[in-house]
């Protein structure tokens, strides 16, 4: 309508116009139908630029929308390996190493690649998760090799609850600080400390099933079933509690072990911890004079800027006669280690050790001086000095001055 | 009548003390063992036919409705290039994954959801940073089998209030936790980076394409 009314006035004026130009002897004006044309083309005009113009709109809209897809895409690519099963996704790939240096006192020295080990692990679901830890120990391992090849961890994992889970399969024993956390970055000493050696016999690993949950309050707990020890009753290794562990290498399962943990981890800085282990035939058989065997360990840790300490005490009681004619029903030892980081790559630390263990040589105190350094978070030089007094030279144990240097790293 | 057991007893009894505990606490174990060998483990057996369902501990739509007051505004991204992408890589120690970082902003606060592997799994976490300091960190999704005391406010709580220094560290200590040290310095991570995206938002500077 609008339209109409205004091609009226348009021709309306065109025609006044004309007579205007004819008075000045100008060329004729076009008649009324051919304004009608032109007005007619003009309004074509009009309508493909609009439409010209809409569909750029469109397209700046589509391309916008485009980019953003493909800025999506790019970080889906980024974040998921496209391309690849999926179950790379869910695979994870772990590792840590130490390379050990020890220069004794009056004795061969030694180098070693203690430890080169490999995770495994694998979610099934969210809630179903596999976790495995491949050892080699010593580098070589085969007949009449100083290495081994071990699995020290190989375990099925359920989340159960919020706050609670189960797992089943070959794990670490929930005892000591470093049985479960032993990085070599986490720790102070080339060498692991003694006491967590010869009184909890880490790595110390057995097959089973446990139970853990936790509270907001920063308690935690632990209960285990596991297979237990095998402990010898003659030879050099009597009643030596290392010697015991059957590494679930078809071990013997007549008499389990149970174990149980309650932990504090509730203070930044701070855990408390305390274990119970009861093995209920310590030598999976009978009448050999070495029955049940209980071990309580307790420990503390603690971190405040710059300062650390650990300590920790641990005691076996044994139950028979062979055992205890031998002198080995109790079995203790414990540590204490204040540190300090002068820097944030640097820390120095000092670490007294007292044991009594089953052998002569297991009977000592000790002092230890060393530094670790750290030009990553993940890889660790240290160097450290060790001086044992055994408590008794009469059967062939000797003192032990050694200085250390390790290399370590984890991924 | 069974003697108790403490820690005092343990590192100061004499030899015969600790004996007579053995003896005692041996007894506990000795009759029920075989009973509880049983009892134990048919229960394991069962305890994985009811396996949670795991979901978040909070949805990012409840993180934002928390945060703004059941209001959030529209999303919208730091553009991670040039010298924010370099910056952003070297405080997570790799390459962050993706070309951008979306977040949550209103009247110079900022929301922000985050990602970073602990051990293993990723963790995955939503911070507010308001005037150049951390308000809050929140756990929202935590999947490794170790180190859950992060998700407690008992840990979380050090970090309010927190800023980045001028070479984008903390500008003061949190305390660890002993045995969750990955798990820990994700969070930490986590928290420089918010911090530092913040400083990139177009609150302060337009950084948009």
């Amino acid at each position: 309508m609008k339209l109409k009314l205004f091609s009226a006035a348009a021709a309306g004026c065109l025609l006044a116009c004309s007579q205007l130009v004819l008075a000045d002897g100008q060329p004729p004006t076009p008649t009324i139908e051919q304004l009608w044309e032109i007005i007619q083309s003009q309004q074509a005009e009009i309508e493909a630029l609009k439409k010209e113009q809409q569909e750029t709109a469109k397209q700046a809209a589509d391309a916008d929308e485009k980019a953003e897809a493909a800025v999506v895409a790019v970080e889906e690519v980024d974040t998921k390996t496209a391309g690849v099963a999926s179950w790379v996704d869910k695979t994870t790939i772990g590792g840590y190493g130490e390379l050990h240096y020890n220069n004794f006192e009056g004795e061969d020295n030694e180098l070693d690649l203690h430890r080169f080990v490999l995770f495994f692990g694998h979610e099934f679901t969210d809630s179903i998760r596999f976790f495995s830890e491949f050892e080699i120990e010593h580098d070589v391992a085969g007949d009449g090799k100083n290495g081994e090849v071990e699995v020290e961890q190989a375990y099925v994992e359920f989340d159960l609850r919020e706050n609670m889970q189960a797992k089943g399969g070959v794990f670490l024993m929930p005892v000591g600080i470093l049985n479960e956390t032993h990085e070599p970055g986490t720790f102070y000493g080339v060498e692991r400390n003694d006491v967590e050696n010869i009184i909890i016999p880490s790595t110390w690993w057995e097959g089973g099933a446990a139970l853990n949950g936790y509270f907001e309050n920063g308690i935690s707990w632990d209960l285990a079933i596991t297979s237990g020890l095998e402990m010898p009753t003659t030879g050099n290794n009597a009643f030596r509690v290392r010697s015991g562990r059957q590494k679930a290498s078809e071990a013997t399962a007549n008499d389990l072990s149970y174990t149980g943990r309650l932990k504090y981890t509730g203070t930044p800085g701070l855990e408390l911890a305390a274990t119970v282990n009861y093995q209920s035939n310590a030598t999976q058989s009978n009448n050999d004079g070495l029955n049940e065997g209980i071990l309580y360990e307790t420990h503390a840790i603690y971190n405040k800027g710059p300062f650390g300490l650990r300590a920790l005490y641990a005691r076996w009681n044994f139950n028979g006669s062979a055992v205890s004619t031998a002198g080995a029903d109790d079995q203790y030892g414990w540590y204490i280690e204040p540190s300090y980081k002068p820097w944030e790559k640097v820390g120095l630390y000092t670490r007294y050790e007292k044991l009594d263990g089953a052998r002569d040589q297991d009977q000592f105190d000790q002092w230890e001086v060393g530094a670790n350094f750290w030009p990553h978070p993940d890889v660790v030089l240290k160097a450290d000095y060790r001086d044992r007094n055994v408590d008794s030279n009469s059967s062939g144990a000797d003192d032990v001055k050694a200085f250390d240097l390790g290399i370590g790293y984890q991924f | 009548m069974l003697k108790p057991l403490t820690l005092a007893s343990v590192i100061s009894s004499s030899r015969q003390q600790m004996l007579t505990s053995r003896v005692d606490l041996l007894a506990i174990f000795r009759s029920p063992a075989q009973p509880l060998k049983s009892a134990a483990l048919g229960l394991l057996l069962i305890l994985p036919f009811s396996v949670l369902a795991k979901e978040p501990y909070q949805t990012t739509e409840a993180f934002l409705d928390e945060t703004f007051s059941g209001k959030p505004p529209s999303p919208d991204v730091v553009w991670l290039r040039g010298e924010v992408k370099e910056t952003a890589a070297e405080i997570l120690g790799h390459a962050y994954p993706g070309i951008r970082v979306r977040y949550w902003g209103k009247d110079n606060r900022t929301a922000w959801v985050l990602e970073e592997t602990g051990k293993t799994q990723p963790i995955t976490v939503g911070l507010v940073v308001n005037e150049d300091g951390l308000e809050s960190i929140r756990v929202l999704a935590f999947r490794e089998s170790r180190g859950w005391e992060v998700r407690y406010p008992f840990f979380t709580d050090q970090f309010s209030g927190i800023r980045l220094t001028t070479d984008h560290k903390l500008d003061r200590d949190i305390d660890g936790i002993s045995g969750a040290t990955l798990s820990v310095r994700a969070l930490k991570k986590l928290s420089r980076l918010a911090l530092y995206l913040h400083q990139q938002t177009a609150l302060d500077n337009d950084t948009s394409p």
